[in-house]
């Protein structure tokens, strides 16, 4: 009876333009199941810096978010460089963001403690050469 | 006021309006789009000097009553058709992001 809802996404590395449609997406799949506009907004934000980072550090990847009772968990994966040191990639302003990608308006090293700030917990996993795979929860 | 009020009453350029009649209940400005999406309210007009297509992407994401190009930047046709699909409202204007806020103030 009790079936938790999953949203699967696609995040396309190649393709700049499109950035941010998953969690455009995924902000309009919340509003039809009736969240309040304060999470869904957390969400939003959340997911919105986790796509970036993909697309513009991992050459793209995959994000699910599951809906539960309780909480929404948002996992992101993917197969890019991978984080070689996370609490430095953790600080407000830290980025390794090209000058290309800052004139887009992006790099200014503000999607990680967004991320943080924006769920009530996250989780990095990252190999060097491998990938890395996020999760953040946010409580209903 | 709305939007479309406030581009008429400032002679505003309306790129596309297919929600005019929302309000603008306050103001953000900003470039850097981690920012917006960290500070920018559902309601406030955005004044950027940003027009890439992930414009529209922060402005659908963070709710905000209409982005407004400053400085005279005119962004590409394409951007200004998916706007207009996904019900965003885009104004344009040569002043700066200061005059654009200026007029916002008055109008607040
Ligand atoms: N998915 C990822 N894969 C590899 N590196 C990443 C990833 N996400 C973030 N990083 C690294 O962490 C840094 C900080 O990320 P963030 O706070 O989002 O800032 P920004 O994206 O603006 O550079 C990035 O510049 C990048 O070096
Ligand atoms: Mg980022």
């Amino acid at each position: 009876m009790n079936e938790d809802l999953i949203f699967h996404f696609d995040v396309d590395g190649s393709d700049f333009t499109s950035a941010g449609q998953a969690s455009v997406q995924l902000k309009k799949n919340l509003r039809q199941l009736g969240i309040s506009p304060d999470i869904i907004r957390r969400v939003s934000i959340a997911m919105y810096e986790g796509e970036i980072n993909m697309v513009i550090h991992a050459n793209g990847g995959e994000a699910d978010v599951a809906v539960t009772e309780t909480d929404i968990t948002i996992t992101l994966r993917d197969k890019g460089p991978g984080i070689k040191d996370i609490d430095l990639a953790m600080q407000e302003g830290f980025s390794t963001a090209t000058d290309n990608i800052r004139s887009l308006g992006f790099g200014a090293g503000m999607g990680l403690p967004n991320m943080k700030r924006y769920s009530d917990s996250m989780e990095i996993d990252s190999v060097v050469g491998e990938g890395t795979v996020i999760t953040m929860k946010i409580n209903l | 006021m709305t939007v479309s009020e406030f581009a008429n009453k400032n002679g505003l350029t309306c790129l596309c309006l297919p929600e005019g009649e929302r309000e603008i209940e306050g103001a953000y400005v900003g470039d850097l789009l981690s920012f917006v999406m960290g500070k920018a309210q559902s309601g406030d007009a955005w004044v950027t000097i940003m027009s890439n297509q992930n414009v529209l992407a922060v402005a659908a994401l963070t709710d905000v009553a209409c982005v407004i190009f400053a400085e005279g930047v005119k962004p590409d046709d394409a951007l200004t058709q998916t706007a207009k699909e996904k019900g965003i409202n885009l104004l344009a204007c040569d002043k700066d992001a200061y005059g654009i806020c200026l007029m916002l103030s008055a109008c607040l």
